[in-house]
């Protein structure tokens, strides 16, 4: 039986790996290849998030066909569909077992600290040393709310998509979505078809067709090197990585989701939250202007596919090229609202999400609680990290993306090894 | 086979800019900024504002020299009409900041501008100010900028210009955004 403290030795590895996700997975994988003695822990059970952590009609963003990882690939009928969520568990879990994925479940790691033998990391079921450690435990675990949050008047329930499941999670009366990204898109779609009055606060945002000349719109980032791009591609990293998700949704119809079909399901669209002043919410009036920027993006992003194309003689045989209609953003948009009147009974922070390395307790964060890392290689030796937003590349934080990132930092941290093995050889040599 | 490529020249100095960016990114305290005006009131709606000195970099900076913006209304308000009126001071501050931005924006992207111009209209309900309807705000309901623009680039590459113009403005931004207004006053 486990002693009540954590503080017992658990076991000792080379590598510990923290987090049974596709990046922790795909990361195991790798280190088994090379025979490289390492343990994954998870906090809960494999693809933890995708089943805790998400609403119910949630499908992945990619294609079936684009769900893949070191020696596994996405095995159904279906390619071209969209994974629920249910389904991504299954194929994480699936990949865990064919891996033989040495995964430690149930256990929540409290602390991570430097030692002179390496890592000592503790968690709820004991501790553990290790010579290198990865960071594999997500990119999107706490939701990043606005600093005007508490100034919402408190008969106003506020909660965020993580806790978020289904429409009947919520009162009867007006939702105000605070954030454009996939998410709060697609919240918008099925609350407001839940019958609720949806209010969207409209910010910078990504906006792309689902399809697009007769394919996936990710199939054409992929073929044209879009989501291979690198950190030496890219002027603005910081820009790249704080990019908001592109407006996407997967669904069996393949649509498309944007401001426009949700203008014309109801939705009101209103500009950023941009402050609260006696309990009346205060939009943006730069609305028009981040829209603008949206389409300009979306027809350069649509210009390059074409360009791409013509460039390989492909064009003619592709469905012909396509421009979709500007943003329409409303003839006065609405700059204010009394949120003490009742309009509004929900508010839902879709405003994104930040990884959580509270357990990190080594000195290597920058001014805003970012781990400094150079494309996942930590500013500490024998520390690395895995599956944020452009990590090593514009897939980073994908499922199909795990694979390349950790090819490259196995190979970062194989040699790390050789080198503290090499050096305790010559230790011993003297 | 060697190419000569255009020198494009919209009169900014995008090296010194990008560097004070990569200098600045790294010593956030002297990107801390204080702007200042004083004013004096002359007479009637004609208020006299100077502007001479700021804060940035870490230390006290100064323009070359003073500069002076009068301010007042028209005629047909019963005033002496010496000057623009400060709605109209803030429309010239937008436009400034904007056609700034588009320089700055095409000299980074190698966009040489050969003409810039804008032309700015405001809606104002005078309801408003004179307290006639308490649902009227006092300020714009809405701004309009007309931008006309020469350059070697595309019609999609020129609003592209505006737009990050326009996504980088401190002005668009403190016309289109709440700020705290804080204003005290003493005795004299």
């Amino acid at each position: 039986m486990a002693p009540r403290k954590g503080n017992w030795l658990a076991g000792a590895v080379d590598v510990l790996v923290i987090g049974a996700g596709q990046s922790g997975l795909a990361m195991s994988r790798l280190l088994s290849s090379r025979a490289i003695d390492h343990v994954v822990l998870e906090r809960g059970e494999v693809a933890n998030s995708w089943a805790q952590e998400r609403w119910d009609s949630l499908k992945l963003l990619t294609p079936n066909w684009l769900s893949r990882l070191p020696g596994y690939h996405y095995p159904g009928p279906d390619p071209d569909g969209y994974m629920s969520m249910s389904e991504v568990i299954d194929f994480i879990k699936g990949y865990a077992e064919l891996s033989r994925a040495p995964v430690v479940t149930g256990t929540r790691v409290s602390s991570v600290r430097a030692g002179s033998f390496g890592f000592d990391v503790r968690t709820n079921r004991g501790r553990w040393r290790a010579k290198a450690v990865v960071i594999a435990s997500g990119a999107f675990n706490v939701p990043v709310i606005p600093g005007i949050a508490p100034a919402i008047p408190a008969s106003i329930r506020q909660l965020t998509p993580n806790r978020y499941r289904n429409p009947g999670d919520l009162a009867d009366g007006g939702v105000m979505i605070v954030g454009a990204s996939a998410t709060g898109l697609q919240l918008a779609a099925e609350i407001q078809a839940s019958g609720r009055q949806v209010t969207l606060c409209v910010g910078e945002h990504v906006r792309m067709p689902r399809v697009y000349r007769g394919k996936d719109i990710q199939y054409w980032m992929l073929a044209t090197g879009l989501l291979d791009e690198g950190l030496d591609d890219i002027d603005d990293i910081e820009r790249g990585r704080g990019l908001p998700s592109p407006q996407l949704i997967g669904s069996d119809d393949r649509r498309t989701l944007d401001l426009n079909a949700l203008g014309k399901a109801g939705v009101h669209i209103v500009g950023r939250l941009a402050g609260i002043r006696d309990g009346r919410a205060q939009f943006s009036g730069g609305l028009r202007n981040t829209c603008k920027m949206a389409d300009l993006k979306m027809n350069r992003l649509l210009d390059g596919i074409d360009a791409w194309l013509d460039q390989c003689g492909a064009g003619e045989n592709a469905h012909p090229v396509e421009r979709y209609a500007p943003t329409a953003v409303p003839e006065k948009p609405r700059m204010g609202m009394d949120l003490r009147r009742g309009e509004i009974e929900s508010v839902i922070w879709a405003t994104g999400f930040r990884p959580d390395h509270a357990y990190l307790d080594i000195p290597v964060f920058d001014r805003k609680g970012r781990i400094r890392h150079d494309g996942g290689v930590v500013d500490f030796p024998g520390l690395y990290l895995l599956g944020l937003p452009f990590l090593r590349r514009r897939k980073s934080s994908f499922i199909h993306g795990a694979e390349d990132d950790a090819r490259d930092l196995s190979e970062h941290l194989a040699s790390y090894l050789d080198g503290l093995a090499a050096s305790d050889r010559a230790r011993i040599a003297v | 086979m060697s190419t000569q490529a255009a020198v494009i020249d919209n009169g900014v100095n995008v090296e010194a800019l990008l560097g004070a960016r990569e200098a600045l990114s790294q010593a956030p305290a002297a990107a801390q900024f204080k702007w200042r005006a004083t004013s004096e009131w002359v007479s009637g709606t004609h208020t006299k504002s100077v502007i001479k000195k700021f804060f940035g970099l870490g230390e006290e900076q100064s323009h070359r020299q003073a500069f002076h913006i009068d301010t007042d209304h028209p005629e047909i308000f019963a005033a002496e009409d010496n000057a623009a009126t400060p709605v109209e001071v803030v429309l010239v501050g937008l436009a400034g900041c904007l056609s700034a931005g588009v320089a700055a924006v095409a000299q980074n992207r190698g966009i040489q501008l050969r003409s810039v111009k804008a032309e700015l209209e405001a809606d104002m309900d005078l309801y408003g100010i004179l307290g006639i309807d308490g649902d009227v705000r006092n300020g714009f309901s809405g701004i309009r900028v007309s931008f006309v623009i020469d350059a070697d680039a595309t019609e999609d590459e020129i609003a592209a210009l505006v737009a990050q113009s326009q996504k980088r403005s401190a002005v668009f931004d403190i016309i289109s955004n709440p700020t705290d207004v804080n204003v005290e006053v003493s005795k004299a």
